[in-house]
């Protein structure tokens, strides 16, 4: 598609989905969350008051106790809350677990050139089956993606 | 990654289905890491937590047949039986927490209900290969006891005590165990509670495997608790070294491998004063105590028991800790003491459950940034103090 733009990555969660991107400066305990709503909670994070509910999670890295990391994401997901997918720069065992059970794709190692063109509220494919993002321009809506 | 013939077998489901999704999971992480092969694990601990993901996970894998080579050591959740005494419990909550005990008994859990498993039932030997989860726990048995484990999560600490292997990558591996960060503390630690807020300046430490230099000679078991606790409350670290003390760092240029440091960090008494202000609560009237997270240590009790003797408590106070170290405080007279002031010893529990819905909205005292930190989820609101300064508090009822 014209104006699209493709690059790689690394899956760690197969499957794919598309969505709008929300950025995080920050790392991610899920915990804090609020999972009626996904919106983070925690005091200071540079997503508070933010919901992650439905969106593709740009986020450096998973952080916090083991058991309260994936009861987060659990309780955002039975609620149909939890992120679409995950891009992260640093994968632990706990987020990497968590995203295989439950079924989210989770990719690392993206192109940089991805960080220089991403901002909040552009919609991306993720297809961790493939390897690879694609960033839909701004003026398509994530309803015409797939 | 490379599989035994045995382990393929596993994989194929010859083992059965549960066997065969837990090791799916391991390879999975495994492959994400680089993992060459799997390892086999000799111990594994479980933070299993009581959460509906916890027993959901658990549940399946019982369902699937599943049932646990290396038999795990296991957290707490709450102390049903003693709790309902004094507290409301809700019938949902006392259900989730009864399901899970007999989910985690039936895969073959030992179940010690402690957070605390390298002070007793759960030790392992300078090496050894294991599978640990729960914040303090991997921390703790990577740098001070030098041990091997991953920073596991529930559900894959669990996957390896089914299995009883686990994948070798991150700090299994001898090259990625050396400090990356050089922190050079200037602040002056005066006590164990000094290490919480060390711990907890994350923000300036940064990610990487940090060498604390700086710190005084022979820190207590609680203070290398307390450190490693709060390194990964506000972060994300399996492993630090203090040359001189913990085993992989009798060096400072050891700590390293020979290497230069990434970075160097330099802690002021400033930080730690900043940090403070930052997690706390300022100080006025409080309405409950908490300790025990992690789970307070023997020795924590008998100081608390000094403070109280003979005194009686304004507020209520909760001391959280092993079903060994209350069976020891029964019999050196020091569950008398505390219970004599008004506290209460409570074992397998833990701050982090339905059981304290009636502390919502009120304001307590703690010596622990992650007690305060997680309880904050539950409505509680936490003035953060030395132990000592908190057991005043709890017997005048305010932090002056």
């Amino acid at each position: 598609m014209k104006g699209e733009t493709i690059v790689k990555c690394h899956r760690i969660s197969e499957g794919k989905a598309a969505g709008e991107v929300l950025i995080s400066q920050d790392d991610i305990l899920f915990y804090l969350t609020d999972p009626e709503s996904g919106r983070v909670l925690e005091k200071g994070h540079s997503l508070e008051g933010k919901s992650v509910a439905g969106k593709v999670l740009v986020f450096p890295a998973g952080k916090g106790s083991s058991s309260v990391q994936v009861d987060g994401l659990y309780q955002l997901m039975i609620r149909g809350n939890a992120p679409k997918a995950m891009i992260i720069e640093r994968p632990d065992t706990i987020l990497v677990t968590s995203a295989i059970i439950m079924e989210i794709p989770l990719v690392d190692q993206v192109d940089p050139l991805f960080y220089e063109l991403i901002k909040d509220g552009d919609c991306v494919v993720v297809d961790a089956d493939q390897e690879q993002i694609t960033i839909i321009p701004k003026d398509r809506s994530p309803g015409q993606v797939d | 990654m490379y599989l035994t013939d045995y382990e393929q077998e596993m994989l194929d489901g010859k083992y059965g289905a549960a066997c065969a999704m837990a090791l799916k999971v391991l390879v999975a992480v495994g492959e994400c890491f680089g993992a060459k092969r799997l390892l086999e694990v000799s111990r594994v601990h479980v933070a299993s937590s009581n959460q509906e993901a916890d027993v959901w996970f658990a549940e399946k894998l019982l369902k699937l047949g599943g049932r646990c080579l290396v038999a795990p050591t296991v957290n707490p959740g709450f102390n049903l039986s003693y709790l309902s005494q004094h507290l409301s419990i809700s019938k949902e909550d006392a259900e989730l927490m009864k399901r899970a005990r007999r989910a985690y008994r039936e895969l073959g859990a030992i179940l010690t209900l402690s957070c605390t498993p390298y002070l007793e039932a759960n030790v392992p030997r300078f090496g050894e290969i294991l599978s640990y989860s729960e914040t303090s726990v991997t921390v703790y048995v990577n740098s001070v006891i030098g041990a091997r484990t991953n920073r596991e999560s529930v559900q894959s600490s669990l996957c390896a005590a089914i299995t009883g292997r686990v994948p070798e990558y991150g700090f299994l591996l001898d090259e990625n165990r050396k400090g990356t960060v050089l922190v050079e503390v200037e602040a002056d630690l005066k006590s164990d509670f000094d290490y919480q807020l060390l711990g907890s300046c994350t923000q300036k430490i940064g990610p990487g495997v940090p060498v604390f230099v700086g710190l005084p000679q022979n820190p207590s078991q609680e203070a290398l608790i307390n450190l490693g606790t709060q390194l990964n409350t506000t972060g994300s670290y399996a492993m630090f070294h203090i040359p001189g003390v913990t085993p992989e760092a009798p060096t400072l240029k050891e700590a390293f491998g020979g290497r230069e440091p990434e970075r160097v960090v330099t802690i002021t008494d400033e930080d730690l004063q900043e940090i403070h202000r930052k997690i706390s609560q300022p100080p006025g009237k409080i309405d409950f105590a908490m300790f025990g997270c992690p789970h307070l240590t023997f020795r924590q009790l008998q100081e608390v028991a000094q403070l109280v003797k003979g005194k009686k408590l304004a507020v209520e106070m909760w001391l959280l800790t092993s079903s060994l170290n209350k069976e020891l405080a029964r019999r050196t007279g020091i569950l008398e003491v505390i219970e004599e002031a008004g506290g209460h010893i409570v074992e397998d529990t833990c701050i982090d459950q339905p059981c304290w819905s009636h502390l919502k909205g009120k304001v307590g005292v703690t010596d622990s940034p992650k007690c305060a930190y997680y309880a904050s989820m539950r409505g509680m609101n936490f003035v953060i103090r030395d132990l000592a300064t908190c057991v005043e508090a709890a017997l005048k009822g305010e932090v002056s």
